[in-house]
């Protein structure tokens, strides 16, 4: 199993965000569905440990998550959040921060190709990015921490029908070629049905439906 | 250096007419301000009056340790009062408090160190005043502009803390421009003395007398002094408040209220 959750239960601005939820993701590709407030985007934080439950346990690969070095996690189990928040500078700045702090080596014109970008836009300003260019900088950002997870948060939202179609064929790719596992959260169940083969269905903070993806998904 | 004149009651009761001008403009204006002007003229009263004469009795009793007594005073009451206007920021009366403490210490002891003063009531009382004063408004208005900052970036810091940075790379940026923001307004007001305003002590040791040159050379003594003390403040101050805004684990804490 990849991650495993036992009882989790998390709270946020005084709401229950999460409440008591079981659950054994696996490896491969794994969708979080559920309409808007129903705690997709507090769980992948907690995977990736930007908090902690207030009471439950999760573990990564059998080992607790809190038995990890956050900083060593993070940059194995690597987010990408739904509003892209990259740093000042141009997108390369930010794939070669990402790359340092990783200590891997940098290949950004692939790491931009994988995310759907041109090589040119390594020296673009990303104050000057549209807002899905932004979102798929972040991918390639990610990416330029060559993780073993990649925990996605809504990566297509931003994009039209054609950057979206893009964006998922990559998925596809980055699964193939690099061996990565992919937790997504999307409140489309088309898009799950493309690129997921497991799924958790979450409503109001608890688990409705987990388990093989027509199943889940029904 | 030695000037010294009487002023009476009577001339600072003369005074008060500037204070009527404002009242009277703040009511004609309805801004709303004469309870304030009422307040901060009574408050200044007393409070001067009150520490005339400790400094007085400080300057009778000639001893280091009244002197490191009253500067300890002002260091706590300097702090409780920036925490007042650094509210964003969780638990913000310790890095203040170390700030300012570390801003007088160095400071007044740099300047006894090269001999520019002596290290007498005389002379540590005034200047560790003015020195902890500045650091606090320099420390408060760092603090102010951090709240301001992580609350604005939000997301950009959990964005990269995500990426594995520890909480210090994620903040370095916002506590860059917090510290720019408590040491700007000194540097720049620095640069204009003598063109634009003429600094408090000049125009103290002016009216009581004293040479131009040496009130001058003075004046720039106490504007170095000062430069360096609100830089101490303001890096001590953003580099230990900074960490209060994450827990342990690299975490960015929820908001604080209020």
């Amino acid at each position: 199993m990849l991650f495993e959750l036992r009882d989790v239960s998390f709270s946020r601005g005084g709401r229950r965000a999460l409440d008591s939820i079981d659950a054994a993701i696996p490896a491969g590709a794994a969708v979080i569905v559920g309409p808007s407030g129903s705690g997709k985007s507090t769980l992948l934080r907690l995977l990736n440990r930007l908090a902690d439950p207030e009471r439950g346990t999760i573990s990564y690969r059998r080992r607790p998550l809190v038995d990890y070095d956050p900083l060593k996690l993070r940059r194995e189990v690597a987010l990408v959040p739904q509003l892209p928040a990259l740093l000042e500078g141009t997108v390369g700045s930010n794939l070669r921060y990402a790359a340092e702090l990783a200590a891997t080596e940098l290949d950004a014109e692939r790491c931009l190709r994988l995310a759907g970008l041109d090589a040119d836009f390594e020296g673009r300003d990303v104050s000057r990015l549209s807002v899905g260019e932004r979102q798929r900088a972040m991918l390639a950002r990610a990416l330029a921490q060559e993780p073993r997870v990649l925990l996605l948060d809504e990566p297509t939202s931003a994009l039209d029908a054609a950057a979206r179609d893009a964006v998922e064929a990559t998925f596809a790719e980055l699964r193939r070629e690099l061996d990565i596992s992919l937790v997504l959260v999307s409140h489309d169940p088309e898009q799950a049905r493309r690129l997921g083969d497991w799924a958790l269905r979450l409503e109001e903070g608890r688990v409705v439906a987990a388990g093989a993806l027509e199943e889940a998904l029904a | 250096m030695n000037a010294s004149i009487h002023v009476s009651l009577g001339q600072v009761a003369a005074a008060l007419v500037l204070v009527a001008v404002a009242a009277a403009i703040s009511r004609w204006r309805r801004a709303d301000l004469e309870r304030d002007i009422a307040v901060a003229t009574v408050r200044s009263f007393v409070q001067l009056t009150a520490i005339g004469y400790v400094i007085k009795l400080i300057f009778e009793a000639d001893t280091i340790w009244l002197v490191l007594a009253l500067l300890s005073v002002m260091v706590v009451f300097g702090a409780l009062t920036a925490r007042s206007r650094a509210k964003k920021v969780p638990d913000a009366f310790w890095p203040l408090l170390i700030a300012l403490a570390i801003a007088g210490g160095a400071t007044l002891g740099l300047v006894v160190a090269l001999g520019i003063f002596d290290p007498t009531p005389r002379y540590l009382v005034p200047v560790g005043g003015m020195v902890i004063g500045n650091a606090m408004t320099a420390s408060a208005v760092a603090l102010n502009r951090l709240g301001d900052e992580v609350a604005d970036s939000r997301a950009r810091i959990e964005a990269t803390l995500s990426l594995g940075a520890t909480a210090r790379e994620a903040a370095a940026p916002l506590a860059r421009r917090a510290l720019r923001s408590g040491t700007i307004t000194l540097v720049d007001s620095t640069k204009t003395t003598g063109l634009i305003f003429f600094p408090g002590t000049m125009v103290g040791m002016l009216l009581a007398g004293a040479d131009p040159t040496d009130a001058v050379r003075l004046q720039l003594i106490l504007l170095y002094l000062l430069l360096g003390s609100v830089a101490i403040a303001a890096l001590v101050a953003t580099t230990l408040a900074y960490r209060n805004f994450f827990t342990r684990a690299e975490q960015l804490r929820e908001p604080v209220e209020g």
